[in-house]
């Protein structure tokens, strides 16, 4: 089974999957877990993991940036959540919290989030085995130096018992319009729930799925190795890419959504002012387009890279200074219109199999 | 109807969550509905899975309830409500109390994968077996009787190392 999975994960599969997560709980054997940290305590734990990230021998040591979250302004912290380098969680209550993060912004390392430590690689496309080596290499420069909180019963410990075992979370960010279209999502995350699955909105646990963007991860961490738990992933993926697929074909000859996506391209090539929910509204139609062939000179990145790049806080980063809400519609609108220019209106194609 | 919570008082507030799709229906007391955030309209009327969690903690008995972690001081009855648990330490002095939880959400009681370095002998040795013989298995498969060879006898030798210090 998971021979076939790796084969397939060779085919392109970029219409479907966005990227890959992978995520390491761990602790300090010790420390309290950070819900019994003081923040003199805190502040210990940071440094102690921080010196063990800079001062490792490996090369990838001098690779990592040491970010003091209680320096950054708010529009810097929630650009990282937008930017998914770190939970909406950890910016809450950014004191004693500090984060590792890498040249290419590939790896965060959160430290004295839910625990003391959380290894976070992403990568484009789906890369589950190329994700997996990364954060297992980096967990085992830290379990080097640290004193790891670790039971032969029970593996990693951790502060919720949901991670205790490998304390790794895999997940797959989808983007699943037509199957969301058809309405089956609710009886889809039903059955994944019995599979040791969950599937949730595009910034995690409790938020919407904004622009048909979802997260597919493994939701159990004790009793099944890393390695079965990133193949199951991986096939129950596949199972959703089979479906979404079908839906999509299913819709491609659908008169009412290629309106919706033709308008949706319109617009997004021609508004003054776009907001945040419209905008990642249309571009997931648009995406849509492109997957069902329709816009052929729009690659995949293009919409990945402007789903993060017109997120308020990021938008306001890249500019360089605060804006009022409408100028931010206006400077978002401008984004995707500059991002957009030069792609054709696209040729009115096989309407009704013409 | 008893409260499903505290099992003591009447249950007055009727509570229905969709968790991956699936309806789950509550019958809580109103002191109960208010400690994990159903008191008001106002105030947090959302579904938090950790103190969901805590609610189906067991709850303790008196004796157990004076008993504290040596090393950060949690009780049990503290971590049943909040659902987090306060330390490394607390996972052994309240392995027992903790175990029909863990059973609960992961379905599985027994850590398999990655082992820190921390990690006694045994479990090491036992994992380096269990990792030979997948690989053993493989060999075979694909028909390289020289590696299987080789790994067999690797997984005698590990076998003999568990059961002699057992015997020790």
């Amino acid at each position: 089974m998971s021979e076939n999975a790796t084969v397939n994960e060779r085919k392109d599969i970029s219409d479907v999957v966005i990227s890959t997560r992978i995520r390491f709980a761990r602790n300090l054997r010790d420390y309290p877990f950070p819900c019994r940290l003081s923040e003199d305590s805190k502040r210990r734990v940071a440094a102690t993991v921080r010196n063990a990230a800079l001062g490792g021998s490996h090369a990838i040591s001098g690779r990592f940036r040491y970010i003091q979250m209680s320096e950054l302004t708010q529009e810097e912290a929630v650009s990282l959540v937008e930017r998914h380098l770190v939970s909406p969680e950890f910016i809450s209550d950014r004191q004693g919290r500090g984060l590792l993060l890498l040249d290419d912004e590939s790896v965060s390392i959160m430290i004295n989030e839910e625990d003391h430590i959380r290894i976070q690689v992403i990568r484009p496309n789906m890369d589950l085995d190329g994700a997996y080596d990364l954060a297992d290499k980096i967990d085992t420069l830290f379990d080097e130096q640290l004193n790891f909180a670790f039971n032969d019963k029970l593996g990693y410990l951790t502060q919720c018992p949901t991670n205790i075992g490998t304390g790794m979370r895999a997940s797959l960010m989808l983007h699943l319009p037509a199957l969301k279209e058809s309405g089956a999502m609710g009886k889809i995350s039903a059955s994944l729930s019995k599979l040791g699955l969950v599937i949730r909105g595009m910034y995690g646990e409790g938020t919407d799925p904004k622009g048909a963007v979802y997260q597919l991860s493994n939701q159990v961490t004790l009793g099944i190795s890393e390695k079965e738990a990133l193949n199951n992933l991986r096939d129950i993926a596949m199972q959703l890419i089979t479906q979404e697929r079908a839906a999509r074909k299913a819709m491609s000859e659908n008169i009412t959504v290629l309106d919706t996506v033709y308008r949706a391209f319109g617009t997004l090539k021609y508004a003054k002012l776009l907001s945040n929910d419209e905008c990642m509204k249309l571009l997931s139609y648009l995406r849509f387009g492109v997957e069902m062939g329709i816009f052929e000179n729009i690659d995949f990145d293009t919409i990945n890279h402007l789903m993060i790049e017109v997120q308020p806080a990021t938008l306001m980063k890249n500019v360089g200074k605060k804006l009022s809400p409408q100028e931010r519609d206006c400077i978002r609108a401008e984004v995707v219109r500059t991002a957009l220019l030069r792609k054709q209106v696209p040729a009115n194609r096989r309407l009704g199999g013409e | 109807m008893l409260c499903q919570s505290c099992e003591k008082r009447q249950a007055s507030t009727h509570i229905k969550t969709i968790l991956n799709g699936e309806l789950k229906e509550f019958n809580l007391c109103s002191d109960c509905a208010a400690k994990l955030g159903y008191g008001s309209f106002f105030t947090n009327f959302g579904f938090d899975i950790d103190k969901l969690f805590g609610s189906f903690m067991d709850i303790p008995s008196p004796q157990r309830k004076a008993k504290r972690c040596q090393f950060c001081g949690s009780s049990f009855e503290e971590i049943a409500k909040s659902g987090k648990v306060g330390c490394a330490h607390c996972y052994e002095e309240f392995y027992e109390e903790l175990l029909p939880s863990i059973q609960r959400i992961h379905g599985r009681t027994n850590h398999t994968g990655k082992l820190a370095r921390s990690a006694g002998t045994e479990v090491k040795v036992k994992n380096e077996i269990a990792k030979c013989k997948a690989e053993l298995e493989q060999a075979i498969k694909t028909q390289e009787f020289e590696k299987a060879a080789e790994l067999r006898d690797k997984i005698k030798e590990l076998e003999k190392n568990i059961t002699e210090s057992e015997n020790a």
